[in-house]
């Protein structure tokens, strides 16, 4: 059925859609019917730069299999990338996740 | 044996709290009067497939609004406006029904109107479209396809924008009731679909519960996984006949 599910999370870094990279300092992460993409639920994220009103977003819609192995390959490069340059200083805001 | 034609177009309609709505309509083109129909989207948003379901009432012979409930993020594409709506919590009961009683009083002053009025909605338009039974006046029609929430088990499903579980506001509905549901689906389960019959039995309401074995969640949609033609197509069949006795008659091909 349509969900209401949504978590949200404060992170840095930079996003790209079209021709134009833009920063981004939130992801919201949810489940639910997606929009586009043909499947019946699907996990969706969007970028967004709330500090600059969140009216434009770089989103994802992957079906719930395509998330995980996605969620695992973040982990592991990240990890991965750790190992080869240590520990990285923190650039994210320390709220860490909420949710709705 | 002919097919009829149509007219789309975007519409703007008075909607709840003063705002300009925004609604996309489609109605037969024919000299006959007919019924209009209020489409509810769910919750992803004013999609191609709510137009696409607008598009099918009118070419079975009823003029539809499918208004665009999260036209107030505009402006930006309707996955856009369905984003921002999400990140809020998505929209009111209240607006909801302000902006369907705004669609109804639309589709009553076309030229083509026979007065008639239902509403239809899918999944949180199910639930949406069941709610307007029970608080709005003047419908004649309500088509509740697998409306998930319209019982509530899980009090924390409850929140601001969505008080109260439509299946309690039941004693008001006054309108016949069409219900869809899919034998697999898990919101509504068909237990919940039970327990909403077994109320609107108690109470004496006008309905028909049409249950289909072999499909869950959303089987009309011709888009995604989840689309069985042979269920979706006796459905539809049952919803148009429902809508004929209740809203009709349909447009015939002239």
């Amino acid at each position: 059925m349509c969900s209401y599910i949504l978590e949200k999370i404060r992170l840095f870094g930079s996003a790209k859609g079209g021709d134009a990279w833009r920063r981004v300092d939130t992801a919201h992460v949810y489940f639910d019917h997606p929009f586009d993409a043909p499947l019946d639920h699907a996990l969706s994220i969007d970028f967004l730069n709330e500090a600059a009103g969140a009216r434009e977003r770089v989103a994802v819609e992957l079906s719930a299999e395509s998330a995980r192995a996605l969620a695992h390959a973040i982990l592991a490069a990240v990890e991965r990338g750790e190992k080869e340059h240590g520990e990285l200083p923190a650039t994210i805001a320390p709220e860490g996740m909420f949710h709705y | 044996m002919s097919y009829l034609g149509m007219v789309t177009k975007i519409v703007s309609f008075d909607a709840h709290g003063g705002a300009r709505g925004q609604a996309y309509y489609a109605e037969p083109a024919t000299s006959q009067k007919v019924g209009g129909v209020v489409l509810i989207h769910h919750m992803p948003g004013w999609d191609d497939w709510t137009q696409e379901a607008a598009r099918k009432l009118a070419h079975h012979g009823f003029a539809c609004i499918a208004p665009h409930l999260y036209c107030r993020e505009l402006p930006g594409s309707p996955d856009d406006c369905s984003a921002r709506a999400r990140a809020k919590g998505g929209v009111s009961d209240d607006q909801v029904m302000g902006d369907v009683e705004g669609a109804m009083a639309f589709l009553r002053a076309q030229g083509v109107s026979n007065g008639k009025v239902a509403v239809m909605g899918f999944c949180s338009g199910g639930r949406q479209a069941y709610l307007a039974g029970c608080r709005l006046e003047g419908l004649d029609a309500v088509v509740d396809c697998w409306g998930g929430n319209v019982v509530v088990d899980d009090p924390a499903d409850l929140t601001p924008e969505r008080p109260v579980a439509p299946i309690d506001l039941t004693k008001n509905l006054t309108a016949p009731l069409i219900g869809i549901f899919g034998n697999e689906d898990k919101r509504p389960s068909p237990d919940q679909v039970n327990r909403t019959e077994q109320v609107l039995k108690d109470l004496g309401k006008t309905y028909e519960f049409h249950r289909f074995d072999g499909v869950g969640h959303g089987f009309f949609a011709s888009e995604r996984p989840a689309y069985k033609p042979e269920q979706a197509t006796e459905g539809w069949k049952r919803v148009y006949a429902f809508l004929d006795t209740h809203i009709g008659p349909r447009a015939k091909a002239e």
